[in-house]
């Protein structure tokens, strides 16, 4: 509003002065000039009359000569007064046309449509600045659980695309550089419902200083950023932003939880899924023979890593030659060819990871790999999400999605910040444990992505837990997964962490008791959250999952039961 | 010099000139005030509300806020002439008259206002 209206007034300056002097003018003859009623006496328009004739002529209505016949001397002046008044309007008409589909005009339109959306926003709203693969992901997901985004690209094309997108709710967008503070603003990072800024642009340097204006212009917001660079990620955290995200990292940390069993593998594709999008199941465990790693890029060298780490060889095949290859044979080609894979023994390797960074590429790697040797374990890195159906067809064991990996990374982290301690205490266990979690996740959530969530007992989101617990009252993790409708049986939720000053107790047994300020991480299928959260707030609720009594209300009715209890 | 000033100046100036010679007269006295001058200075009043639009400063918002109200004053005037004249039975009486004219005299006011803003706006500018 502040910027539409005065431009659109300067613009119209012109023409609108121009109507008055037209009509002014065309007035003014009218009651100068000498007409004759219809006795013959002479006779002067008024005012009321002139403004009244002028107003008709001008707007082409023409009701005829009022309120007597005109003198040929008044006709003239109709004349020029009718063709004066009918230019001054076709000027201002055109104007406001060429105003309209004025470039200028129409963003400074867009712009404030924008800005009082945001503002008109009254509840939680995340910040999303890029609408890439893993924005759009992301805005996805926060909009089918009805959750509100708002959208800042730098790209209009982007931007256009999120207008047309069939979203449940609306997401406004701003075509704007998200690593400028005004537009951040704009975007609404100071309004009071934003709940968080997830920065996912492609550019490190931009994600970064959306993180320290995050931190700067709104310190309470919670910021989650995507950092591709190991130094990003150290700057980002200097600062205290709240979630970094290395999409290489993540995958070599889902890929160490592969190489421990398939059954731990699976439990991190469930817990850090986005519920509704399939996920391609681990058919067989990551292969502990010879490796052949197509592409060294941040991706190659984190995946050899671990690697490395549990003393599998691998032969790095690369178009560049790297800087450090820590002892494992290097073959510099493209990776694509027959002929460079045989002579990285693809006959002999038990797996092949393509890891370059062109989609092309990656799926040739594996077409050629898979003819030379069809026991292979193939995983291939995808770029685009454009080409999900060719990698669905290719059917690798397992595909690193970066901007899937971005997304249900950032989501989980949201929901659930706990999940990473989660997911590095699950790292320490053996498989057996990992093979009686999983059927028990499979069975809460109906072998869907599960739901993740956490609770935090203190007033604010438990205030029921905090008023039972100071009066003495002991409570345990299980009350809170009983089913507030038919005690005493349970919710389908699994009870993954409690987290206690610090320390944390992985699958805590039923009857742990609770205590002041603990964090619990839980999962479930989708909307059982609710159920648990009501048990945190009703007294009633929260007594009778905890007794399977209920609670007699009012004080007679108390009383009455306190007396029967007594005798 | 500046053109646009100029116009800026000479309308607002104008506005307060014409205004100021409708409203000398005795009060009640129809002879004294003549339609035309009241039709000069609603025209001139308007055009310098309209030079205003869009004008994003503080004594710019002003301006347009005082000449505005000038606009409402004069445009009362004349409705409460053209109704005297040709609506009600009594037809131009004195009482109407010093109606009409002391509503000019508010919108005197409004551009005499308009052109102390003017005045101040142009010793604030550094030359």
């Amino acid at each position: 509003m502040n910027s539409v209206i005065p431009f659109f007034l300067r613009r119209m300056r012109m023409p609108i002065i121009f109507l008055i002097g037209a009509y002014a003018v065309a007035i003014l003859g009218f009651v100068l000039i000498p007409g004759v009623d219809p006795n013959g006496n002479p006779w002067r328009m008024d005012f009321l009359h002139a403004v009244y004739v002028v107003g008709y002529t001008a707007t082409t209505i023409g009701f005829g000569e009022l309120p007597y016949p005109f003198t040929p001397g008044q006709r003239l002046w109709g004349i020029f007064a009718l063709h004066l008044t009918v230019i001054a309007w076709f000027y201002a008409v055109v104007t406001i046309i060429a105003l309209i589909q004025d470039p200028a005009f129409r963003q400074a339109v867009k712009k404030d449509r924008f800005q009082r959306a945001v503002r008109s926003l009254s509840e939680p709203f995340y910040l999303i600045c890029g609408y890439g693969d893993t924005g759009r992901q992301l805005v996805d997901a926060f909009t089918r659980r009805a959750r509100r985004a708002v959208v800042v690209d730098i790209d209009p094309a982007r931007i256009d695309e999120l207008s047309v997108a069939e979203h449940p709710l609306f997401v406004p967008g701003l075509c704007g550089d998200a690593s400028l503070p005004d537009n951040l603003i704009t975007a609404g990072i100071s309004h009071p419902r934003c709940a968080g800024v997830i920065a996912v642009t492609n550019n490190d340097q931009a994600n970064l200083q959306i993180a320290i204006s995050t931190k700067l212009l709104a310190p309470g917001l919670r910021i989650a950023a995507r950092a591709e660079h190991d130094s990003t990620v150290a700057n980002m955290q200097s600062f205290g932003t709240d979630y970094t995200l290395n999409p290489f990292r993540s995958f070599a940390e889902a890929l160490e939880l592969a190489f421990k069993s398939r059954a731990h593998y699976r439990i991190y594709q469930w817990l850090s899924g986005i519920p509704g999008i399939p996920m391609i199941p681990l058919e067989q465990a990551p292969p502990h023979g010879e490796w052949i790693i197509c592409g060294y890029g941040r991706l190659g060298q984190a995946v050899h890593e671990v690697l490395r780490r549990h003393g599998i060889g691998a032969r790095i095949v690369d178009s560049l030659p790297p800087t450090e290859t820590y002892g494992a044979p290097f073959i510099q080609a493209k990776g694509t060819e027959a002929v460079t894979l045989n002579e990285a023994g693809v006959k002999y390797a038990s797996a092949v990871f393509a890891a370059t960074d062109n989609d092309a590429d990656n799926l040739s790697i594996i077409m050629t790999a898979r003819e030379l040797n069809p026991e292979l374990f193939l995983i291939a890195r995808q770029n685009d999400r454009a080409t999900d159906t060719l990698f669905e067809a290719a059917q690798v064991d397992m595909i690193m999605s970066r901007s899937r990996i971005l997304a249900t990374g950032i989501l989980s982290l949201l929901a659930a910040p706990l999940l990473p301690r989660f997911l590095e205490e699950a790292r320490a266990q053996t498989a057996a444990w990992a093979k009686e979690l999983a059927p028990r996740i499979a069975a809460a959530s109906g072998a869907e992505v599960p739901d993740i969530w956490t609770i935090t007992v203190d007033e604010a989101q438990a205030p029921a837990v905090i008023h039972a617990l100071r009066r003495g009252r002991e409570l345990t993790v299980g009350a809170l997964a009983t089913d507030p409708q038919a005690w005493p049986q349970k919710l389908p939720v699994v009870t993954l962490l409690l987290a206690r000053n610090g320390e944390c107790h992985v699958l805590p047994p039923e009857d742990a008791t609770l205590q002041e300020g603990d964090r619990l991480l839980m999962c479930g299928r989708e909307g059982i959250d609710e159920w648990i959260k009501r048990i945190l707030v009703n007294p009633k609720m929260l007594h009778y999952v905890a007794t399977g009594e209920h609670r007699p209300e009012g004080w007679l009715w108390a009383w009455l039961r306190r007396r029967y209890k007594a005798s | 010099m500046n053109l646009e000033k100029v116009f800026f100046g000479f309308f607002i100036l104008l506005a307060l000139t014409l205004n100021f010679g409708f409203f000398v007269g005795e009060l009640d006295n129809p002879d004294h005030h003549h339609a035309y001058e009241l039709f000069a200075a609603i025209v001139v009043s308007l055009i310098a509300t309209a030079m205003k639009f869009g004008e994003r400063t503080q004594v710019g918002a002003l301006l347009l806020a005082s000449s505005m109200v000038a606009d409402l004053q004069l445009i009362a005037a004349a409705l409460v002439w053209g109704y005297a004249l040709y609506i009600s039975d009594a037809g131009m009486t004195a009482y109407t008259m010093a109606s009409v004219v002391s509503l000019s005299g508010g919108a005197l006011l409004a551009n005499f206002a308009s052109v102390i803003l003017l005045i101040i706006e142009t010793v604030m500018m550094p030359r």
